[in-house]
């Protein structure tokens, strides 16, 4: 196919190539760090007199109250309007989240971030800091994870909606049927796996695939803090002590072949739990609504009890769990910081915990009507007063990476041949971390 | 059906159970999934997860299921069907229009450059496009398309096989006498084009709509990275929006209303499928006997 | 819809058939030019839009290409090639291009075979409900890809799905998800998806065969494989090739299949089990969009190579 030179066709395509240019170079002029944002001094005055003033705000989440909770907020301050999109779930919702933020528009002024997720949107500059309105204030109306949990750096980057205290959720019939006590400790808790494997060996102590939320949680629990972040420092050691002490005890499940491997959040993995076939999973405190939704057939079977845990002693980690933050985008962000603070701290938080919500709050967590609530799904249980007390003992000092979520992707690359292989998860773990050091690096962080 | 076999007995064989017993086996790989499909939309969201997968729940819940697809959160579904609607019958449409026109260009002018031109459109066809999402978003950002009906519109105009399949047909079924004359009689190129070619290329033309048709409905990547509101959203993007309330905190599942509201969307095809393919028929074969 | 590809081949088959000697053609000759150039009238509109919707980006993204930017702190510097030597030595970027690759020698000839087998069976007239057929095996094409994981997750599903029941049956234990079986797995549903729309192209082209030639071929004395291999195949050679051409193009860009697996399971369908894959978790999952762009460009040159490769075996009669 040759190309016959012709004037014409030299024409043509100059015009082609014109427009292609033209096209380039206007995508090419971008991001700047966004505009909008108070300048100068700001102060909680500043919130109350943006609610009085009112004007338009974006909201971008997929929590299932937050329909109930923006008609609340539009009937006391009817000033405002608050424009509530759905962009998404999880990974969805951040990549068009990233994109808005790249373009330098497009995106809400108040998006919801989960916690794992906060400091990759935070320590880019990304969000606006909300300690300028006098919210550090409330440092003492939440739990101290999920505060430490809004920080990253030096700022206050949201303020807690949510918070998700692991218990273990158990199979009372599979229990009983099988003769297993329920496990304070994770000795007690592999020796019950060995006991199901025998009687049952369709059945399993748990179900555990290969979960970067799961494992991270885990390594929290034992006290491990692999991942420490200062400025542009940052350690990532994921053979500390306390994820050598969970790689200790897990790797006799994994290499045992003790745990059932169906992928989480599956078909498959909501039929598991329901027949038995999972004796026990460790969830976040938001578990029993996807219980009471998903599992029907588990209904009247499951109980919650505490985490086991090394030494006997209560001792919990997060998982999951998300905030409200305001991006440096917003033109407008004292009304978008106001409704944060209406949302997470005021009026806000009834619509949230009608709808099923697990709260943040250290006032709600200690409502007697919320701590003796019994569930029926459970046989009846006050399960609030395991997981409140749950609440209370989550063990301090965890950072997550300042990219977490990109951890997260590659996860199944490294840590994930582990499960595969059923072989050591330490070789998985210095897998991972190798290839988040090599990340950190490129992307101009001083990694280790 | 077999009109154009006149009755020698070679020509006309008998029908033969054996093949239609193996093409049903074929047919038998093709539906199971879609027997799966079928079933589960009668299922509530409690069923489908405690019941076999190729058998009927406790509840046959197909009519509320429908209705509740078709009502849930104010009825967002509709609104995306007619979303769905209007970037296929601008898209595909115009997707037809444009590769027609250029086929017929490439086909009846004999203009330096032509073989150029498709071979540029098949190379930047094969690069891959989740990379060239963020770039396209970057640009289309700047001109201040994303989150409206055009950054889905534009991309999908482009159909490269409806390109080269109405240059070949072209090639073929519009004579280069029939333009010639026409030109002698002193018409304009365009008046040509719409008044003498476009009829001959008509079945040429339904085919291509077919199938720019059906790859535009099931268009879900690009919506996905350009759009962020949901009342914009095709089908394909807002079930996948009910699919994700499954997972997590909070979470309320609908994949009874998923799958229903998939159902549902083959529905359309399906018809179109059968309207175009009657009409694409009797346009074929009386085109090509002509010699 | 490649009818018209087959048309153009099938006339050709005929005058082959028909007339030995060859003409000579049609290109050298050399028209007026006057109304020739008025052509890009008509290609104009295509060729704007496509500039917007293809060239820019892909331009774009080969400047990015050039460049190396960091998420977090957002420095720009230039690094020429270097992006490209990268790519070159990336064992991941290997990984998926050698796994498309074996998909493609595969996956596409078992797909094309036996949309070419159902094509011929249903213009044979040997078919009760042909019709009945033809649209049950195009329906797969149809279904929207958010109701796949279900789908799929049901029936490669070892706990509670039909693999599982098949594994009772058969007294096998095989795991479809697993690393061993999960590219034959995808290559299954991909089948599943296209042989309907490939059987669609071939049938267009037969039905475009006139029907005199039949009557000559029968007159003669050929039986009903003789005229498949004789008029049939040979009319569909231009379908055969364009059916490839586009195969090949969505092969080594597939993305859709194992991105819906990947949800299934995580620890088999790497971040880079294909190259599409990989460009998109670079630039979803990393912010890398620099290198992506740059995985981007290297797939699409690989590509035009492979169809350009097979273009020139195969598809010379069709132009």
């Amino acid at each position: 196919m040759l190309i016959t030179s012709g004037r014409r066709a030299r024409r043509l395509a100059l015009a082609v190539a014109a427009l292609t240019a033209a096209s380039v170079l206007a995508g090419c002029g971008s991001s700047d760090d966004g505009g909008g944002g108070a300048a100068g001094e700001a102060s909680a005055a500043d919130l109350d007199a943006a609610l009085k003033e009112g004007g338009t705000i974006t909201y971008w989440t997929w929590t299932p109250s937050a329909e109930a909770q923006v008609a609340a907020f539009e009937d006391q301050y009817p000033n405002v309007d608050v424009k509530l999109v759905n962009a998404g779930t999880g990974n969805d919702h951040y990549a068009k989240l990233q994109n808005a933020i790249k373009a330098g528009s497009g995106g809400p002024d108040v998006a919801q971030i989960e916690y794992q997720a906060l400091p990759q949107f935070a320590l880019p500059g990304d969000l606006v800091d909300l300690g300028q309105y006098g919210l550090e204030d409330y440092a003492a109306d939440y739990t101290p994870s999920t505060w430490a949990a809004v920080h990253a750096g030096e700022g206050l980057y949201g303020l807690p909606q949510d918070s998700g205290p692991m218990a273990m959720f158990y199979n009372k019939d599979v229990f009983d049927k099988l003769g297993i006590d329920v496990p304070t400790t994770w000795d007690d808790y592999v020796a019950a796996a060995r006991t199901i494997k025998e009687k049952d060996p369709s059945s399993c102590i748990t179900n555990d695939s290969g979960d970067p939320g799961f494992t991270t949680s885990m390594i929290w629990q034992a006290g491990g803090q692999p991942f420490q972040t200062d400025g542009d420092q940052v350690t990532i050691d994921l053979q500390d002590p306390g994820t050598l002490k969970w790689t200790g005890v897990w790797n006799q499940l994994v290499e045992d072949k003790l745990v059932c491997t169906i992928p989480g959040w599956t078909e498959e993995w909501f039929k598991a739990l329901g027949d038995g076939t999972i004796a026990s999973i460790g969830l976040g405190a938001w578990a029993p609504g996807v219980f009471e939704q998903s599992v029907p057939d588990g209904a009247g079977k499951w109980r919650v009890a505490p985490m086991p845990t090394y030494d006997g002693q209560p001792a919990t980690a997060e998982n999951g769990g998300s905030t409200e933050s305001v991006l440096k985008q917003s033109q407008n962000p004292a009304l978008a910081a106001a409704f944060v603070r209406w949302l997470n701290h005021d009026e806000g938080i009834e619509p949230f915990l009608e709808s099923g919500g697990f709260p943040a709050t250290v006032a709600d967590l200690e409502d007697p009507a919320f701590v003796d609530k019994k569930l029926d799904y459970f046989g009846g249980q006050e399960v609030n007063q395991v997981l409140t007390d749950a609440a209370n003992h989550v063990v301090s000092g965890w950072q997550y990476l300042p990219y977490e979520l990109y951890a997260n992707t590659i996860y199944g690359d490294t840590v994930g041949k582990s499960y595969q292989n059923q072989s050591d998860l330490n070789q998985g773990l210095l897998s991972w971390q190798d290839a988040l050091a090599e990340y950190g690096n490129q992307q101009g962080f001083k990694v280790n | 059906m077999s009109t154009r076999r006149t009755p020698v007995s070679p020509l006309t064989p008998r029908r033969s159970p054996l093949l239609t017993g193996l093409m049903l086996l074929f047919l038998v790989y093709t539906l199971v999934p879609l027997v799966w499909l079928i079933l589960s939309a009668t299922k509530t969201q409690a069923d489908l997860f405690s019941s076999p997968g190729l058998w009927f729940g406790d509840h046959f819940a197909f009519f509320s299921n429908i209705k509740e697809t078709l009502t849930y959160r104010d009825g967002i579904y509709l609104r995306w069907l007619a979303n769905t609607l209007l970037y296929v019958v601008v898209g595909a449409g115009g997707a037809t229009l444009l590769a027609t026109a250029a086929g017929y260009g490439l086909a009846k002018y004999r203009f330096p450059g032509r073989r150029v031109v498709f071979a540029v459109v098949l190379g930047a066809v094969a690069v891959p496009g989740t990379a060239l999402a963020v770039p396209t978003f970057l640009m289309f950002s700047n001109m201040g398309l994303t989150n409206t009906v055009w950054a889905i519109i534009i991309p999908s105009l482009i159909s490269p096989f409806g390109l080269y399949l109405m240059w070949v047909y072209a090639a073929d079924a519009v004579p280069q006498e029939l333009l010639e004359a026409a030109r002698i009689d002193g018409a304009g190129e365009i008046r040509i084009f719409f008044s003498v070619a476009l009829r001959l290329l008509a079945p040429g033309i339904v085919t291509v709509l077919l199938f720019a048709v059906v790859s535009t409905w099931n268009n879900y990547f690009l919506p996905l990275i350009m759009l962020s509101e949901p009342k914009l959203y095709p089908l394909t993007v807002g079930l996948t929006q009910w699919s994700g309330q499954a997972t997590g905190a909070n979470a309320q599942p609908v994949y009874n209303l998923v799958v229903t509201g998939s159902l549902l969307t083959i529905v359309p095809l399906v018809i179109v499928f059968i309207l175009l393919q009657r009409f694409w028929q009797s346009g074929l074969s009386a085109g090509s006997v002509k010699q | 819809m490649a009818q018209v590809v087959a048309q153009l081949a099938s006339r050709k088959a005929v005058r082959r058939t028909a007339r030995r000697t060859a003409r000579p053609p049609a290109h050298g000759r050399r028209w007026r030019s006057r109304s020739d150039t008025k052509g890009w009238i008509f290609v104009g509109p295509f060729l704007v839009v496509f500039a917007l919707a293809f060239l820019a980006p892909i331009a774009y993204a080969a400047y990015l290409s050039l460049f190396r930017e960091q998420a977090f702190f957002g420095t720009r510097e230039f690094v020429g090639l270097d992006n490209y030597v990268d790519v070159f030595t990336d064992n991941k970027f290997w990984d998926g291009a050698l796994r498309v690759l074996l998909f493609f020698v595969v996956q596409v000839p078992i797909m094309l075979g036996l949309a070419l087998v159902a094509a011929l069976a249903i213009d044979s007239a040997r078919l009760y409900a042909s019709n009945f057929f033809r649209l049950i095996i195009f329906l797969p094409y149809a279904v929207p890809g958010v109701v796949a994981v279900l789908m799929w997750g049901f029936m490669y599903g070892t706990n509670f799905g039909l693999a599982a029941d098949v594994n009772e049956l058969l007294g096998t234990s095989i795991a479809p998800l697993n690393k061993s079986w999960m590219l034959a797995s995808i290559a299954n549903i991909v089948t599943w998806e296209f042989v309907g729309y490939n059987m669609l192209i071939f049938y267009s082209a037969l039905r475009t065969v006139p029907g005199d030639l039949y009557e000559a071929a029968a007159i003669d004395g050929a039986g009903a494989l003789r005229t498949v291999l004789s008029i049939k195949i040979p009319a569909l050679r231009g379908a055969i090739a364009i059916a490839t051409i586009f195969s090949i193009i969505g092969t080594f860009q597939l993305f859709n299949e194992p991105n819906i697996l990947r949800t299934l399971e995580p620890n088999v369908i790497t971040t880079y089990y294909t190259p599409n894959l990989y460009a998109y978790n670079l630039s979803f999952g990393g912010q890398q969009y620099n290198y992506s762009a740059t995985v981007a460009i290297v797939m699409g040159l690989l590509t035009m190579v492979i169809a350009y490769v097979v273009q020139l075996r195969g598809s010379r009669e069709a132009m």
